[in-house]
């Protein structure tokens, strides 16, 4: 129907933009992965596989990759439990409010990660709103420290940051419910809290693998989160990448994490697409 | 007042001791737009009742608000003895044919039609063979594993009534749920859904705007008009005696004469004929297929038409004839074939219905 070069003209800038910005990048990762650094701190452009080596055999990598996964699996967790109900909520039984309570769900998304990353900082920090509060009701003697610098906090911070992720996919998996289905369900006998087990969430399970795989891709790799309120005991396998290509100035190191992680994504990201084919009926 | 009166006229015909299910002066508004005002009807045991009404004359709202998907806002529904209305839809024993069937994407056929009787923890065994019996009787056995969006609109449809039957309702609802389908099939299932409702001798209820597919499938037709029940008659009643100028107009085709009564004789332009009515305004309607070439009979009404348009539809034409006072009436004849010319036509006065004026609403 149109030109070839018509065709080629407006299939090219996408695909230089990714080649470029996206492929290119990774390439030098991939490349990097396999040098090393040389004890004057120069990059040695000879192959090995050292690097890999080094994070298979070290126990530090794999306990925090495990913690890594161990937050981010709660912060799904907690997300869905949060934004499960709100979607439901919200597609069912808002009414004319729906649009409203919507965009509640959508502004902090509008406010800067970091500044709702400090947020989290004064509220649970040990001079912090929640500790002065419970002081001064008297239901504490002295700071909680286990509220700032910990994996708690780090979970609670990603989870208030990622659930309208999560919120998201599933709402829009229930606003795709037909109504008409749900009548027909109490039609045939089912009460309201049988139509959901046997209508609603089944068709709503594309929405939440979609936002289960939101949260727990993004915490997984989250870095600012940990940085500013994990302190030692909540440090993510980013924060490794982050102190390789720093401090530590070792980027082929720095370069293979990053790759074990983009594997790692890269291979939930498919499993979640089969599964959610395998549960879409349209 | 009017409400006893409507509840009269629109009660179950007799022979049939209490109806199955009676609507009491039934009103409801979406805001302030009224919807349904004071419907009352009777529907019996066994009867094929259509409700038939143009897109918005709240027959669809009225089906909804007997499903228990709407909360009428004032009246009361009884079903075999007992107050329905106030029970939410899943403890009605009613069931729906919805518009777009409404199958379960996720399930297959069989677990459709299942469905009902699974919620209703039958044991397993007497669901499989009670699903297969359902099936079959809608010739859908052959599909029982398929997934809805894998089969046919004709297909959903059998399967949707399959799923609603299962559970062997007093009362089946029906959306229109022919109006998805093409001219052919949509025939051939007004046939086998009329069959079927014979032989499983439930009531059925059934949405339509389609008059010949009330026509075709109903016991009795309710005929809706803004809200408000216009006549309720078998089609046969509907059609030879319609009460009111719209239902003579909506039900088949008329002609309306308007004219004045004077003396027990009506007079329209230059047509008059004896009548019963009291002297006044008075509608007629005149079906088409009453008008014939004139025999010579006294007793009939004459008059001469010049063919003005003939159109031709098989078995019969019908025919736009001017009469020699201007107006124009529509007749329809078997084995016309010359178009053009006059006619000596005649109607006999006992075919000229006096209807209601029902052009303005009261």
């Amino acid at each position: 129907m149109f030109s070839r070069a018509y065709r080629v003209a407006i299939t090219l800038p996408p695909l230089a933009w990714v080649a470029v910005f996206l492929l290119l990048p990774y390439l030098l990762m991939f490349l990097y992965s396999f040098w090393s650094v040389s004890s004057t701190q120069i990059i040695v452009h000879s192959w090995t596989l050292a690097n890999y080596r080094e994070l298979l055999g070290k126990d530090v990598y794999w306990q925090t990759l495990l913690r890594s996964m161990w937050i981010a699996a709660r912060v799904t967790l907690l997300s869905l439990l949060l934004g499960y109900p709100l979607a439901y909520f919200l597609s069912f039984q808002a009414g004319r409010h729906k649009d409203l309570l919507y965009q509640l769900v959508i502004i902090p998304l509008w406010v800067s990660y970091l500044v709702r990353a400090y947020a989290w900082k004064t509220i649970l920090g040990s001079d912090g709103v929640l500790n002065t509060l419970l002081q001064y009701m008297h239901l504490t003697s002295h700071p909680l420290g286990f509220l700032l610098y910990s994996p708690f906090a780090v979970v609670l911070t990603l989870t208030h940051i990622y659930t309208p992720f999560t919120f998201l996919p599933i709402y829009a998996s229930l606003e795709h419910i037909p109504r008409n289905l749900i009548e027909a369900s109490h039609d045939l006998g089912a009460s309201p809290w049988r139509t959901f087990r046997s209508v609603v969430l089944p068709l709503s399970v594309p929405g939440v693998l979609a936002g289960a795989t939101f949260a727990f891709v993004l915490s997984l790799g989250d870095f600012l989160a940990p940085l500013l309120l994990g302190g030692p005991s909540g440090i993510m396998i980013s924060n490794i990448v982050v102190s390789l290509f720093g401090a530590a100035y070792n980027w082929p190191l720095g370069a293979a994490t990053s790759f074990c992680m983009l594997v790692i994504v890269l291979a939930l990201l498919f499993l979640s697409e089969q599964l959610e084919n395998k549960w879409s009926f349209r | 007042m009017a409400s006893l009166e409507t509840q009269a006229k629109n009660a179950v015909p007799s022979g049939s001791s209490s109806p199955l299910l009676s609507i009491r002066d039934i009103a409801k508004s979406f805001g302030k737009t009224p919807v349904l005002s004071n419907v009352s009807l009777d529907i019996a045991e066994g009867e094929f009742l259509t409700v038939l009404g143009e897109s918005g004359s709240g027959n669809t709202t009225l089906l909804r608000i007997i499903a228990g998907f709407e909360d009428a806002d004032s009246g009361e529904i009884w079903m075999a003895g007992e107050r329905l209305d106030p029970l939410p839809p899943y403890r009605r024993r009613v069931n729906t044919v919805f518009q777009h069937y409404a199958l379960f994407p996720h399930l297959t056929v069989a677990e459709n039609v299942a469905y009902g009787l699974q919620v209703a923890k039958w044991p397993k065994m007497e669901i499989a063979s009670r699903v297969e019996q359902a099936l079959t009787m809608v010739k859908m056995a052959a599909y029982a594993s398929a997934k809805p969006a894998t089969i046919s609109g004709g297909q959903q449809q059998r399967v949707a009534l399959a799923r609603a039957l299962i559970n062997q309702p007093k009362l089946l609802l029906l959306d229109e749920p022919l109006s998805a389908l093409d001219a052919n099939l949509r025939r051939q299932m007004q046939m086998e859904l009329k069959a079927m409702q014979r032989e499983v001798g439930i009531s059925f209820v059934f949405v339509t705007h389609d008059q010949e597919e009330a026509m075709v499938m109903s016991d009795r037709i309710a005929l809706l008009r803004g809200g408000r029940l216009e006549q309720v008659a078998s089609p046969r009643d509907i059609y030879r005696h319609p009460t009111t100028a719209y239902s003579a107009q909506f039900i088949g085709h008329t002609n309306l004469l308007r004219g004045e009564v004077k003396d027990g004789i009506a007079h329209c332009h230059s047509l008059s004929w004896r009548t019963g009515l009291r002297d006044g305004p008075g509608v007629f309607s005149l079906r088409p297929e009453d008008i014939r070439v004139a025999t010579g009979s006294s007793a009939c009404v004459r008059f001469r038409g010049r063919v003005v348009q003939q159109a031709f539809h098989g078995a019969t034409e019908l025919i736009q004839v001017q009469c020699d006072d201007g107006q124009v009436l529509a007749l329809r004849m078997t084995g016309r074939e010359n178009t053009g010319g006059e006619l000596q036509l005649e109607f006999a006065p006992a075919d000229a219905i006096p209807v209601r004026d029902s052009s303005s609403q009261s």
